[in-house]
């Protein structure tokens, strides 16, 4: 059974032929592109026309997101900008935070139970004059119930006073630097990092597992895929217990699921022995849909959180330097092994002394096991330099840059993380692609929005919230942003063999678009409306979904 | 609310013992019902006839002790074991290798049902001074050190007796408070950790008498003297707890109930560094009692400290 499909345009990324009519789908895969003449050869056939006044390109990779983010939108969103939910409805940004507690209130007075915990997420007080929230403000809400909101960050949360009594922090006699205390020497409500978060997360709604996605915020995250023209996803660090691995299999096995996911084993809690068994009994786990087998290594913090491992000068204003989350000796233990596994690691540095310590290490490890496919990545790698990018080249690293950080968080690592010179520089998508650098770019969902094209637009226009351009050497072309949300992406994953193009013997994945992306304006790429998705020859309109 | 549960952190860089130290004490525990929390089980070489059996996370060892395994979430484990009927008389944390001790010691003030006893941060006597100079982590382990209340200078039977004091020079100078001890293989006498109620109420101090004995070790490890010292007269129990935990004494650890300028009586406790002064229970004798390693203790130091006068000659 052959189907044809004809567009307006199909953008390949197959240099042989950039730019065809048609796709040719037989069995979930790809045929061949090129004219409808040309196609007709592999025989019967049916013409599929609704796609003629669209746009295809292949179907997006997004290299660096979690899965959770369909878990998220069950909590309120109280983010500045708009966003899309999985359902198509925009939230509007909120302006102040007023803004975020009526939006609360709002969703308050819907609620049943009185002691149900109301949570939101995805606020950022920086663009609220980088004001405090106090548990007073979230009293407003309720008095009776535990309401918490979770930063865009991640890093930080705020709780109001119920939530802190329930989790036992409303009382004298705390002490620790994550826990400000107001002028009653109370907890003010705000919580700063996962050691304070977590126990009175637990309480305003927050679940142990933060990043782990369950079976309706999966279908939820696919909703979203679909949306965004995404039709491969990462889940970038999970802990894929029995459980997780068998539902993961499960969901994304049914007709209807529109995404190939590929999770991958995190680092943290297990020996890096433990670690490798894992990878290698997941890999074998691995099916066409949920992917399995990859490792992921954090190798130490966050910019804007301080606790990132940044060499000298170390932070503009002065801060320490941050933490590392992994000991050089286990990064190496786990890096031989899995060079001897075949076991690809991706890595996340956010600081460039994280970004050596990777480079020493696997300059090392690849003598002892050379591996010239090993497709080591590193993810985020913020602060790469051209010295460091010039290594990488010479141990056939890849990196995937979190190129929307520019736009979120671009004013204030110029202001206050790094200072202008190397902010100017942070993802310096230019400087690894002039490397020969393989090239991803990422949202890190739901940290950001996830939207490609979106990320495409960070790294081409590298606008930050305020309207500069932040980096103008650093800016790829429209083309090279397009070919790292494809092609790009699918090779640091290692399935370029498979997707990312749309050419013959390839996954028909596709990504259904209402315009050329590749003859829009710079400023309008991130406004090139979606329409759905083809994933392993099966349609998903976005309206339906 | 019963009284909460002492915590000792085991803190130090990959390498350094931590893990030897942790099994060391559960085969030592002689009664007291500790619960272990590691990272991971990875290394941990628990004998098998120790262990009665495992759920999960959690080892269940021969005489009410248990070894948790927390992966990524302390917090989670301390919270679950706080949920359970019957706390432990006494909890270890064996810290990640490239953790902050002094960040989890923070963090056991969120919980009501724990008390951070001490954090006690372990030394590979054969690296540590080039290890602190390295590159990448040479700053997470003098940070470690630095959040010590007590330092185990360990594996000093694997360097020279120069090598030893070089050491020991090395930490009074990037340390100059903390009191530190020495050892091999991880074996440092199980009292150093636990509470000394049990050495209290053993000893009665009448009026002006110094008890002194050695405490039994299992190896070649240094020896530990423990001193009774009875304290009958009104003292700063502030005061006498900052002298006691002052780096000249060397203490490892002391406990005492004390008559305050208050007129209650205060529980004097000393953890390397550490110090704290709390309401004494009720009915308890003046005294206390002060652990050093043999060598270290002075005797005459820890005496006029403890005389009525102390203060204003001091």
């Amino acid at each position: 059974m052959t189907t044809i499909y004809a567009a307006r345009k199909i953008i390949t990324m197959n240099p042989a032929r950039p730019a065809v009519t048609h796709v040719a789908v037989r069995d979930g895969r790809i045929l061949g592109a090129g004219s409808l003449d040309e196609l007709t050869g592999f025989g019967e056939y049916t013409l599929d026309e609704q796609f003629a006044d669209k746009v295809l390109m292949p179907g997006m990779v997004e290299g660096h997101c979690h899965a959770v983010e369909g878990k998220w939108w069950r909590y309120v969103y109280c983010g500045f900008h708009d966003r899309m939910d999985p359902h198509g409805k925009v939230w509007s940004g909120l302006s102040s935070i007023e803004e975020v507690i009526s939006r609360l209130q709002e969703n308050e007075a819907t609620l049943q139970d009185p002691t149900a915990a109301l949570t939101g997420w995805a606020i950022d007080p920086i663009y609220y004059a980088d004001k405090k929230i106090t548990r007073e403000q979230l009293d407003r809400v309720s008095t009776t119930r535990p309401v918490g909101i979770m930063h865009a960050s991640g890093h930080i949360m705020n709780v109001n006073s119920k939530a802190l009594e329930l989790a036992d922090y409303l009382r004298a006699g705390i002490e620790h630097d994550g826990v400000p205390l107001g002028d009653d020497g109370l907890p003010t409500g705000e919580l700063k990092g996962p050691d304070v978060m977590f126990p009175v997360g637990r309480q305003a709604g927050f679940d142990d597992n933060m990043l782990e996605f369950d079976e309706p915020g999966l279908i939820d995250f696919a909703r979203l895929c679909v949306r965004t023209g995404v039709t491969t996803a990462t889940d970038l660090a999970a802990k894929l217990d029995d459980e997780m691995v068998e539902m993961g299999i499960r969901v994304t096995a049914r007709d209807d699921f529109p995404v190939r996911i590929m999770s991958l084993r995190f680092h943290h809690g297990v020996t890096p022995a433990e670690l490798i068994e894992h990878a290698k009994a997941l890999r074998s786990r691995s099916t066409d849909q949920f992917r399995l087998g990859k490792i992921k290594i954090i190798a130490d913090g966050s910019i804007q959180g301080f606790s990132a491992r940044i060499r000298w000068p170390g932070y503009f204003n002065g801060a320490p330097n941050g933490l590392w989350y992994i000991a050089p000796e286990q990064m190496l233990a786990i890096y031989e092994m899995a060079l001897k596994e075949d076991l690809q690691v991706h890595t996340h540095t956010n600081g460039d002394e994280a970004t050596d310590l990777v480079l020493d290490t696997l300059q090392v490890a690849l003598k002892k096991h050379p591996n010239a496919n090993h497709r080591f990545t590193i993810q985020h790698g913020q602060l790469i330099n051209a010295a460091q990018y010039r290594r990488m080249a010479s141990l056939n690293m890849c990196v995937n840059h979190f190129a929307n950080h520019h736009f979120y968080w671009g004013d204030e690592h110029y202001n206050i993380t790094v200072g202008p010179e190397r902010a100017e520089r942070m993802n310096a998508c230019r400087t690894a692609l002039d490397n020969g650098i393989p090239l991803a770019i990422h949202s890190d969902a739901p940290v950001t929005p996830l939207s490609p094209l979106f990320t495409a637009w960070c790294a081409v226009t590298r606008q930050t919230n305020s309207g500069r351009t932040q980096g103008e050497h650093e800016k790829i072309t429209i083309d090279e942003a397009l070919y790292a949300i494809t092609l790009g992406a699918a090779y640091t994953l290692n399935m370029d063999d498979e997707i990312g193009s749309i050419e013959a013997g390839k996954l028909a994945d596709f990504a259904v678009l209402e315009d050329d992306p590749t003859s829009v304006s710079a400023q309008a790429l991130k406004d090139v409306k979606v329409w759905g998705t083809v994933q392993s020859g099966r349609v998903f309109a976005a309206s339906e979904i | 609310m019963t009284n909460p549960v002492p915590v000792t952190i085991i803190g130090g860089f990959l390498g350094s013992g931590k893990t030897t130290l942790v099994n060391h004490l559960l085969r030592h525990a002689n009664g007291v019902r500790l619960a272990v929390l590691v990272n991971d089980f990875g290394d941990l070489p628990i004998d098998a006839d120790l262990i009665e059996g495992q759920d999960g996370d959690v080892i269940n060892l021969s005489g009410g002790c248990v070894c948790c395994s927390y992966g990524d979430d302390l917090s989670l484990s301390l919270q679950t074991l706080q949920e359970q009927a019957s706390l432990p008389d006494h909890i270890f944390i064996e810290a990640s290798g490239v953790a902050l001790p002094g960040a989890i010691g923070k963090s056991l003030s969120l919980l009501r049902a724990y008390r951070l006893e001490g954090i006690v941060v372990l030394a590979d006597a054969t690296t540590v001074q080039s290890m602190a100079a390295e590159k990448y982590v040479g700053d997470t382990i003098q940070r470690q050190l630095d959040d010590a209340d007590l330092i185990v200078l360990n594996k000093l039977d694997l360097v020279c007796d120069e090598q030893a004091q070089s050491n020991r020079v090395w930490l009074d100078g990037c340390f100059p408070h903390t009191p530190y001890i020495d050892s091999v293989h991880s074996t440092v006498n199980a009292d150093v950790f636990f509470d000394i109620k049990r050495k209290m109420t053993n000893c009665k101090p009448s009026a002006h008498s110094h008890t002194q004995d050695t405490l039994q070790v299992d190896h070649a490890s240094s020896l530990f003297t423990s001193l009774s010292v009875s304290v009958d007269h009104m003292v700063d129990a502030k005061w006498l707890a900052s002298q006691l935990a002052d780096k000249r004494n060397m203490l490892v650890r002391a406990k005492g109930f004390v008559l305050d300028t208050d007129n209650q009586i205060k529980t004097i406790q000393v953890v390397g560094r550490r110090w704290s002064v709390t309401p004494a229970p009720i009915g308890v004798q003046a005294g206390l009692v002060c652990i050093a390693q043999a060598e270290s203790l002075s005797e005459e130091n820890i005496r006029s400290l403890c005389k009525p006068d102390a203060q204003q000659i001091i």
